[in-house]
């Protein structure tokens, strides 16, 4: 609990302070005088909360096409398939993360690319790759984030009794309404835990943003443009405290709907 | 017990903030406050009076392609040699931008870097490099005088480092997609339709600058002198061409093997460049081409400068004094494509003609390329009547661009 304060809350707390300090445009130092310049930019051009909403809406949109992706999957992981092929398919699930990041990027970008394996494999049905843009970025970014929601769902999924299932069909509800009425709530809390996963990692990406998003850029990378280009960290810090806020709103609307006593 | 940790972490949030920095009681401050860059006075920094012993190793921030060991293609070397003859090992790191550069000399973790204008003065100013003592350089005497004692490598006649090099951003594209040949930037700033989505460009603020050079020949009426002193009527104008552009772009490069890699697939047909990439992308055999438009271009002019907290202070002269003598400018300065700062360098060159086409020799011609210079308020033009743009509203315009 100490080191959660310290850690956690104490590296909060010097991001926020930093975002109140302001920035020499010339030579770059910070200058550690108190001002809300950095908030009243982030408010007032129109660009900070175009990109915002985008960086939100995507990261939602993820979150979402995960959802309906992962939850067959672990539907099948946990309640159809045999104790040897539920192994096999939880290494499947795994084997992904043991690749790095940035090589499924590239992979990515490659097979996006004009003349890549997406254009090749639409070719016959006349189909062409998005190429790379917005398209590009939600195919990588729920790609790459599967793994995060299938795990727990598979999870809750698993601790549901099958015999609630079998008493629901004996009492003669059709599978559509077993569905809706016993299996989705039961694992809603689980489906709330992947989307924790999911949304933030979204939220904060930039690599995937910079590598297949084209022209694009999310709240990550005017981060890492004010740090590593720019060297206004104040304005960084300023930009990071967003995706936190969005965060702690996220969670809190999550509290409310109790999902997270039930995990 | 948790409303307990939060409140907890916001009490120690609140005390924080009362408890570092001062109160900016000068009324409004803070934010992007400008120094002036014209006047300023850089810090007094102690020049090194002699060189000692090698110290077995140098850290070298570089452009990429100016410190090559062989890695990328094993018949361009002129690291190994510079470690055999000193002893000190090289240590490179290329970056990609001049922001980055400043970044990253701000970590003190570097003896020596190549500087270009937009990065020198803000480097020099912030203290992050030592003023050089030519005298222990060699072959300083041989660079060409016109480079010695410039506004972007040299504050009071004080000189800050070691000329390296210049040359001009170039525009390339596919010859097998683009047709007919582009003469002019109007190819990547017009609404051209036929390769929308497909134009590409370089991902940094000076990039404006560029904008800015095409209005200055096409739209003489907004009265721009000098694509790096923009009021913000022309600044305004530069944004809104970048942003017409936009729609065309496929994306931004600031990876110079990104670059190489769409121009290859084709993600990108047309844009901005550096010759070193188009003979890249031409050894892996894509049909492009890279001229110098008509309304001429922005360009860099580099200086090697030393960190000022340099840990292998010697090592870092040995490496200046390598990198400008005449064998090593040829050799740089063919791979890189760029006009190389010592004069004697032409001797060495493997196309006799080197020299002669990129007008290494040429005063006149240099003086036609507009070379990356941070932008200040003061307008660097000599208008006083106005306030011009500084970086920091450059690099918000960017962002703005980008959208």
């Amino acid at each position: 609990m100490l080191w959660l304060g310290v850690a956690y809350l104490g590296a909060l707390a010097a991001l926020f302070i930093t975002s109140l300090w302001g920035q020499n445009s010339f030579t770059g130092e910070i200058e550690r005088t108190w001002t809300l310049d950095n908030f009243r930019t982030l408010f007032t051009l129109d660009v900070y909360r175009t990109i915002t909403l985008r960086t939100i809406g995507i990261a939602a949109l993820v979150t979402v096409i995960d959802a309906v992706l992962a939850f067959p999957i672990a539907f099948y992981m946990a309640k159809v398939a045999s104790v040897r092929a539920q192994q096999a398919l939880v290494i499947a699930v795994l084997m992904p993360l043991w690749a790095s990041y940035l090589v499924k990027a590239y992979a990515w970008r490659g097979m996006l690319s004009d003349g890549g394996l997406i254009d090749w494999l639409g070719a016959p049905f006349g189909l062409h790759s998005p190429g790379y843009g917005l398209t590009a970025t939600i195919l990588t970014l729920a790609y790459l984030w599967l793994p995060y929601m299938i795990l727990p769902v598979f999870a809750g999924l698993e601790r549901l009794p099958r015999s609630l299932l079998e008493a629901s069909a004996d009492l003669g509800a059709p599978a559509g309404q077993t569905f809706r009425r016993v299996v989705l709530p039961l694992a809603f809390p689980a489906l709330v835990a992947g989307s924790i996963f999911t949304f933030s990692l979204s939220l904060g990406d930039y690599i995937a943003v910079k590598i297949v998003g084209g022209a694009n850029q999310f709240l990550g990378n005017v981060v890492y443009d004010n740090v590593g280009a720019a060297n206004n960290l104040p304005f960084a810090a300023a930009v990071a405290t967003i995706p936190v806020v969005v965060m702690l709103v996220y969670l809190a609307a999550v509290r409310r709907t109790g999902a997270l006593e039930n995990l | 017990m948790r409303k307990l940790t939060v409140l907890a972490g916001a009490c120690a949030m609140g005390i924080l903030v009362a408890a570092c920095g001062t109160t900016d009681d000068g009324g409004g401050g803070g934010g992007a406050t400008p120094t002036s860059g014209a006047q300023f006075t850089p810090p007094d920094l102690p020049m090194q009076k002699s060189l000692g012993k090698g110290e077995g190793q140098v850290n070298i921030l570089a452009w990429p392609g100016y410190a090559e060991d062989g890695s990328t293609d094993p018949k361009v070397d002129w690291v190994t040699p510079f470690e055999k003859e000193t002893g000190c090992q090289a240590k490179v790191k290329y970056f990609g931008t001049s922001d980055e550069a400043v970044t990253l000399m701000k970590t003190g973790d570097y003896d020596v870097v190549s500087a270009s204008g937009d990065a020198s003065l803000r480097m020099i100013a912030a203290g992050d490099v030592a003023p050089v003592n030519t005298d222990l350089v060699p072959n300083y005497k041989d660079i060409q005088p016109w480079l010695k004692d410039r506004a972007w490598n040299s504050v009071d006649g004080q000189m800050y480092g070691v000329p390296h090099g210049w040359g001009a951003n170039l525009l390339m594209w596919r010859t097998d997609k683009v047709d007919p040949a582009p003469t002019s930037w109007g190819a990547v700033f017009e609404k051209d339709p036929s390769y929308a989505g497909a134009v590409t460009a370089y991902d940094s603020p000076i990039y404006i600058a560029d904008a800015a050079l095409y209005l200055m020949k096409t739209k003489p009426d907004l009265g721009i002198e000098n694509p790096y002193a923009l009021d913000d009527k022309q600044l305004q104008a530069s944004i809104d061409l970048l942003k017409t552009q936009r729609s065309n772009v496929s994306e931004y490069w600031s990876d110079y093997l990104k670059e190489v890699q769409a121009f290859k697939t084709g993600n990108s047909v047309i844009g901005t460049t550096w010759q070193v990439i188009a003979n890249l992308a031409e050894s892996e055999k894509v049909p492009v081409k890279a001229i110098l438009p008509d309304e001429g271009a922005t360009g860099w002019s580099d200086t090697w400068m030393a960190g000022a907290d340099a840990t292998h202070p010697n090592c870092a002269y040995e490496w200046m004094d390598w990198i400008a003598s005449p064998k090593v400018q040829a050799q740089v300065a063919e791979y890189f494509g760029e006009a190389p700062a010592n004069p004697k360098a032409c001797d060495y060159t493997a196309d006799k003609g080197f020299c002669t086409t990129y007008h290494a020799d040429d005063k006149a011609y240099a003086d036609k390329i507009w070379y990356w210079t941070t932008p200040i308020e003061q307008c660097l033009d000599g208008r006083t009547d106005v306030q011009c743009t500084d970086y920091g509203r450059w690099t918000q315009a960017w962002t703005e661009v980008k959208g």
